[in-house]
């Protein structure tokens, strides 16, 4: 059964008929076209879905589109201001936290939650952070750079 | 207003920096770091079918019938296709070929796909794939090679005796002779446990079928789209002309992409069934029982040192519990035995190795492919006897260095070797003369310090297939817009392919970075490549876009001479411009010379290629390709570790690595590499295993599957060493297996360091230090018995 679902994405408002039982990582990839949020697993076991509800990380794959009635959701499509790469989004372009990209969209996102709530976090905030958030490429070690490097440039 | 010449140097200045060893950002960073690269799960095809496979319950067992009858009627159903659709059997060896899509006679592992469906959605999928019936007849199941090797074990395959893929027994030079004049003989076992890739992404195809011309278009995540398109046009009975494979965006591979894997095939079939365009769509559990990941092994190694720490022989026995078909199987059992060579100078090497059949998803190629687990033993026991031998584990090391240029007994030729200055580095800054042995602890946590050395080839030197083409080809297109397009078939998985190759050709041209871009890997487009394997793509298509570029320079400096009305030999080449060198004065703009060069015969295509010489292709013994190489990668690290005594927890603190990888390319990418590398080995070091009972995957999602998250995870600081390769590109080589192998013997010695146990057995989780603490018990009270 569809039902309209009214909510904020990436600061612009929708409504349209969603089905009562999708999840917000298909309402986004199917529904929006939004694909840069992505499916990395079976249900909550790596963090790649991670997008921001209200300025909160939360994992999209576990998440009914319809309980974010009203709420306001932001994907890594909607960083970017006035095609202007956000300072996270350029530290790990720059730093070479992103490697082949999957964990990418998910690790920035998480990323994100934490420098809103917490502008200069230490390392190890920043580890507790994306705890969630597997990479298979990197080792994490540009990843802890790239954050690091993004709380030093909004400074 | 500056001076000409200063004008044209600012112009040529601009360019620089993005050159051979500039730390330049990915070419494709920007895509990820925005969300809107597309990998294959991502591509807009809103009429395709819902692909779903029916995978078997059964471990190994006759398939008698497959009924799908109820599951055809079903409406919304397209179409349901089993091992009837195909009966080419597939395999990325030629001589190995035993795997089909679907398959037909037997089953061989929990997971063999079976039937596949084409539905208009997931829901009717579904419910096809339960309205399959299966009547099958349950044949005793392997899930240990040892079983699999019993006298009265039924054969998963057909004349395979003893369930045995492949063996090699291999001695080069006087075995008998070199223990003989040890002063130090051990013999030792070490077993590692079965790891898997766990690329982010999961596996996915979306294929389309064009009824009209009987065309089949398939995208998919590999990291071989050439081994793709040929197993499409084997399995499918098609002309390759008929087919286009392209690769999107990828979320790693790390080896698990580097053979066709029956998903591809079944969607490509799938569409062709339907007549229309399938996505299959793989679940994380499917991509772990895709599996190809490094095999479970039990090693037996036996080393003679003399009391300096030299070596004097080494006698290895690999058995790898392969899985259920041969894969990239026989070539991992052959890589075991050939890279005990060419780490260090070793006299005489015996060498038997056994690939089984089991019925568990088939192994393959996992990054540092074949040299990984017997690197943990050889380093593992080498560290052990040193210290026996009250030598520094350094100083046994340094002992033993090769000197380039040279050739291993089993014929590897080694021509750039920088592992000295790597092992120095980490000595250095480890603190090692001061700290091993001495970091003590507090409470119940020991701290220790260890290291180990490791190598990989820099691709494979005779190709998979023996074409008569050269290992790598790059195309450079020229055209009316002065941009440089730069076509090749190499796959981008991550590990920066693309930014590579326009690094290197930046560099011959000197041009300016954002005239250049990259198209990969569309078979429609791009020249064929061989694919992302074996650290290949640095080295052959590195080679290959330097040729490129060097063949479009010579045209380009003859059109700047026409255009400046003087000798070739008269152009100064600043690449953003052309001068007359003996008047500065008189220069031109790229996009000026860029149109001279079209003038009389339009668009330039340029190709460039690299041919290994057969010299480096390896010995003359059977199976002796493999291991050869061009360049081999070196690499020394140290680990620093925290035991808990009472949890048997092992954190690793900090580890140092040291690579000589020749130039580095893009030394921030190398970092990457490394980085990476070490981490995946660390995960094997100490908590990822898969784990199968009754041949069920136990574990086949990322929770059960521990891979280290960002909390467990050291940080890893890098060196590069420049030994540069006389024959890679600007003297480059590989970066990104090498590090890999040597971390789980550093971390093993560091862990004894810390606490007198010697771990043998991988992942040194906490059930197996606990083991180390008993067996050590037992060894006392055995000995104060004694006395």
């Amino acid at each position: 059964m569809k039902r309209i679902l009214g909510l904020w994405i990436n600061g612009r408002w929708r409504e349209e008929a969603v089905a009562e039982n999708a999840l917000l990582l298909d309402y986004l990839r199917e529904g929006l076209g939004l694909t840069g949020t992505k499916q990395g697993c079976d249900g909550g076991e790596c963090g790649a879905c991670t997008v921001l509800v209200d300025n909160e990380p939360r994992l999209a794959c576990s998440t009914l589109a319809h309980s974010l009635a009203g709420r306001r959701v932001e994907t890594v499509e909607g960083l970017a201001t006035e095609g202007n790469i956000s300072p996270l989004q350029r530290a790990f372009h720059e730093k070479l936290g992103t490697q082949c990209g999957f964990c990418t969209p998910g690790m920035i996102m998480a990323a994100e939650g934490l420098l809103r709530k917490n502008p200069h976090p230490g390392r190890d905030e920043i580890c507790g952070a994306l705890a969630g958030n597997l990479c298979r490429c990197t080792g994490y070690v540009k990843i802890i750079e790239s954050v690091e490097a993004a709380a030093g440039a909004s400074a | 207003m500056n001076a000409p010449e200063t004008q044209v140097k600012e112009i040529a200045n601009a360019s620089a920096p993005h050159g051979v060893g500039a730390r330049r950002p990915l070419v494709d960073g920007v895509e990820k770091v925005t969300g809107t690269a597309r990998y294959t799960a991502d591509l807009p095809a809103d009429n395709a079918l819902v692909g779903l496979l029916l995978r078997s319950p059964y471990a190994h067992a006759e398939l008698l019938e497959v009924d799908i009858s109820e599951a055809l009627a079903l409406p919304g159903v397209r179409a349901v296709i089993t091992g009837d659709e195909c009966d080419m059997p597939y395999g990325v060896i030629p001589i190995a070929q035993n795997e089909f899509p679907l398959a037909r006679d037997k089953v061989r592992y929990i997971g063999d796909p079976i039937a596949a469906v084409a539905a208009v959605d997931e829901a009717t999928a579904r419910l096809a794939i339960s309205r399959i019936r299966l009547k099958v007849r349950e044949l005793p199941a392997y899930f240990k090679a040892a079983d699999a090797r019993q006298a009265d074990a039924v054969l998963l395959h057909e004349k395979k005796q003893g369930n045995i893929e492949r063996e090699v027994h291999n001695e080069f030079g006087d075995v008998a002779a070199g223990f003989a004049a040890a002063d130090l003989v051990r013999e030792e076992t070490y077993e590692c446990a079965e790891v898997h890739h766990a690329m982010m992404e999961p596996n996915a195809a979306l294929a389309a079928w064009d009824t009209e011309r009987g065309h089949l278009t398939l995208w998919s995540v590999t990291q071989v789209p050439y081994y793709v398109h040929l197993t499409l046009a084997r399995c499918m009975k098609m002309e390759a002309a008929h087919i286009r494979v392209i690769k999107p965006f990828s979320g790693g591979g790390f080896g698990h992409r580097t053979e066709c894997l029956n998903f591809e095939v079944i969607c490509g079939m799938l569409a062709r069934a339907a007549r229309g365009t399938v996505r299959l769509a793989q679940t994380r559990e499917e991509s772990f029982l895709a599996h190809r990941g490094r095999p479970e092994s039990q090693m037996r190694i036996k080393l003679g040192l003399k009391r300096d720490g030299s070596i004097t022989a080494c006698q290895a026995e690999v058995v790898q519990r392969g899985g259920a078909y041969g894969g990239y199987g026989l070539v991992t059992i052959l890589y075991a035995g050939a890279l005990i060579n060419g780490l260090y100078d070793i006299p005489a090497v015996k060498y038997d190795g056994y690939r089984v059949y089991t019925n568990t998803p088939a192994c393959g190629a996992m990054r540092g492919h074949g040299t990984v687990n017997i690197r943990f033993a050889f380093e593992s026991l080498l560290d052990s006897m040193a210290t026996e031998l009250g030598l520094d584990q350094i100083a046994a090391r340094r002992r033993n260095l090769l000197k380039a240029p040279t050739e291993t007994i089993n014929g590897l030729r080694v021509t750039s070797y920088g592992l000295g200055e790597c092992i120095d580095w980490v000595e250095d800054v480890s603190g090692w003369a001061a700290r091993k042995g001495k970091l003590g602890g507090s409470g119940n946590i020991r701290k220790g310090l260890g290291m180990a050395c490791s190598h990989f080839v820099s691709g494979s030197a005779k190709p998979v297939h023996w074409s008569g083409e050269p290992h790598a080809v790059i195309v450079l297109k020229l055209d009316f817009d002065a941009a440089v397009t730069i076509l090749t078939g190499a796959s981008d998985i991550g590990q920066g392919s693309s930014t590579v190759v326009t690094q290197i050709v930046a560099e011959v041209l000197g041009i300016d970075y954002h005239r250049i871009r990259v198209v990969a890997n569309d078979s429609a487009v791009t020249p064929k490549d061989n694919g992302s394997y074996s650290s290949r793509v640095t080295y052959m298509v590195g080679n290959a876009a330097l040729d490129a570029a060097e063949n479009l320079k010579r045209l380009l400096v003859t059109a700047a001479a026409r255009r400046l009305k003087v000798e070739e030999s008269e152009v100064v080449w600043y690449g953003e411009a052309a001068a007359v060198a003996s008047d500065p004065d008189r220069h031109i703009p790229f996009a000026d010379i860029a149109e001279e060069a079209l003038v009389g015969t339009g668009t330039l295509n340029v190709k460039g290629t690299f041919t290994c010489p057969p010299e480096f292709q390896g010995g003359k013994q059977r199976g002796g390709a493999v291991g050869s190489s061009m360049g081999f990668s070196y690499v020394a690290q140290a680990a620093e570790v925290s035991v808990d005594m009472d949890l048997g927890i092992v954190t690793v603190d900090k580890i140092w690595a040291a690579i000589d990888c020749g130039r580095a390319i893009n030394p921030m990418a190398v970092e990457g590499q490394v980085q990476g590398a070490v981490w995946m080995g660390l995960g094997q070091t100490l908590c990822e295993e898969t784990i199968y009972e009754n041949g069920r995957h136990m574990v086949p999602n990322m929770l059960d599957y521990r891979v280290p998250t960002i909390v467990e995870s050291p940080d890893i600081e890098v060196h590069i060493v420049e030994s540069m390769d006389p024959n890679g590109p600007f003297g480059a080589k590989e970066a990104s297996e090498g590090p890999l192998s040597g971390i789980m013997s550093a971390v093993a010695a560091a862990v004894e360091d810390a606490t007198g146990l010697r771990v043998r057995a991988l992942p040194i989780s906490p059930p197996r230090v606990f083991a180390a603490m008993q067996e050590a018990r037992n060894a006392a009270a055995n000995e104060e018995q004694a006395l």
